[in-house]
């Protein structure tokens, strides 16, 4: 049977949990928007991860790690541009550059980076190719998948507490009406400010998402965060239609007519 | 002749399907599905999939209708409840079961804003002896004192009565208030 589907219905730790168990080797492609990313596996282990948007060359991993700084990523982009990640990493190795166990954690940190981003994907189509081995001109690599599963079912629940937090993005924000509060002097973090900046009844949540590029799990948890914070409020879309007879009482006359089919209601009740 | 309505809304088996049993003159309109997968298979069998209704009639020109939300975690039926004559809403709590209580208040936080009418809460199933009492769900729910949270017994027609009283107290209090 084809392992496809959508990641609503089946997630990435799911997936990672039925190709530990099974030990599958082949390659798991999920592609969502604007973003694709393949993930290989051997014999149920993780081997290699690429995201499209991202430069996974071995230099591009070793200036992201500081093992290398960036004339010498520079330099070796240069030169060695047409070699294999294993051919330049002995090379490295050879010249004194840098421990073959620098070169393998890593990889292995970047990989792992890697699939903690794919545990925030919410959505995207999946399918896993057995057909399709690991890239053989890459640096071989084996992490086992438990503990990268435990860490994902964590991000799970929090993102199923987030959801009940904040059940719908169709929702706008605006700041909280305290006049002691200075947001100089608040301590936000890099994400929290990218959404400050957009915060404005007109903008619903899913919108300043869309602005900021941020998928359905970043934005809840930075929303959540500056509600716990005290910073901003939920409020209504500006083009949300009004509803409740409440809200469309303009004259005294329309009042008394609600308050007496009030007490109608009232009085019937009583007796039910 | 007028319709109104007071929506029922709450986490998944709060009870809100037999709230509106309890009350209805007519057999609620209801949505039952069997439930076939996952956890929630555990706690019951069928779950409501659309709105419920239930009436009551007050006199030749006027009908009262209580819309009682499904239960599973989405807000697509929210555009159905965006019509004429909405005059509240209650959001009934599971007291048994604290791991709801979070789910809750996020329902509330979503009438409040795209449905923003009185409302009261009821605390559901305070018969069983698992409920956890009112003053302790107003912590966990982290509730403004102002906001009424009513003890409930869903299965029971005064206890129901009471809830729809108080809210309609509610209504006619923000009426009052409005005038001024
Ligand atoms: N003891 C007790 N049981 C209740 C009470 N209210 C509801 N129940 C029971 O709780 C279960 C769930 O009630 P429902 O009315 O189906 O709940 P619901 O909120 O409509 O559920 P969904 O539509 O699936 O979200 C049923 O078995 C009810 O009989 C109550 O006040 N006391
Ligand atoms: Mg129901």
């Amino acid at each position: 049977m084809a392992l496809k589907g959508n990641l609503r219905d089946f997630s990435v730790t799911q997936l990672f949990n039925l190709i530990n168990l099974a030990k599958k080797t082949g390659t798991l492609t999920i592609e969502r928007s604007s973003e694709v990313a393949r993930v290989n596996f051997r014999e149920g282990k993780l081997a290699y991860a690429q995201l499209s948007s991202e430069d996974n060359s071995l230099p591009a991993i070793l200036q992201r790690s500081k093992k290398i700084s960036h004339n010498q990523y520079q330099v070796i982009q240069s030169r060695a541009a047409n070699m294999t990640d294993k051919e330049l990493g002995l090379l490295l190795i050879n010249a004194g550059y840098i421990t073959q166990a620098d070169i393998l954690n890593s990889l292995q940190q970047y990989l792992i980076s890697v699939v903690r981003r794919l545990f925030t994907w919410v959505d995207g189509f999946f399918h896993f190719d057995a057909s399709l081995p690991p890239p053989d001109d890459r640096i071989p690599i084996r992490i086992d998948l438990e503990n990268l599963i435990i860490e994902g079912s964590r991000q799970i629940r929090e993102w199923e507490q987030l959801q009940e937090e904040i059940p719908s993005l169709e929702m706008s924000l605006k700041f909280a009406d305290r006049p002691d509060a200075n947001m100089r002097k608040l301590n936000l973090s890099v994400e929290e400010w990218r959404v400050v900046k957009f915060i404005n009844p007109k903008n619903t949540i899913k919108q300043i998402a869309e602005a900021t590029k941020m998928n359905d799990l970043e934005i809840r948890r930075v929303v959540f965060s500056l509600l716990q914070a005290g910073v901003v409020e939920l409020t209504r879309p500006t083009d949300m239609p009004v509803v409740g007879i409440i809200n469309r009482i303009t004259t005294p006359q329309e009042r008394e007519a609600q308050v007496s089919l009030v007490n109608r209601l009232i009085n019937r009740i009583r007796v039910a | 002749m007028q319709n109104v309505k007071i929506v029922v809304t709450g986490p998944f088996n709060a009870g809100k399907t037999e709230f509106i049993r309890s009350i209805s003159e007519i057999e609620v309109v209801s949505t039952e599905r069997k439930i076939s997968t996952g956890e929630e298979m555990r706690l019951k069998e069928t779950t409501t999939v659309a709105m419920d209704f239930g009436r009551i009639s007050v006199d030749d020109d006027l009908v009262l209708y209580l819309f009682g939300t499904p239960g599973q975690k989405r807000f697509d039926f929210m555009w159905e409840i965006l019509s004429e004559g909405m005059l509240g809403f209650i959001v009934l709590i599971d007291s048994t079961r604290p791991e709801t209580y979070r789910e809750a208040r996020g329902i509330l936080q979503t009438f409040k804003i795209y449905a923003p009418t009185p409302y009261v809460l009821a605390a559901n199933k305070q018969d069983c002896e698992d409920a956890w009492s009112v003053e302790d769900i107003r912590l966990a729910l982290r509730l403004d004192p102002k906001i009424k949270l009513l003890p409930c017994v869903a299965t029971n027609k005064e206890s129901v009565k009471n809830v729809l009283l108080e809210l309609l107290y509610e209504i006619l209090g923000e009426m009052e208030k409005s005038s001024e």
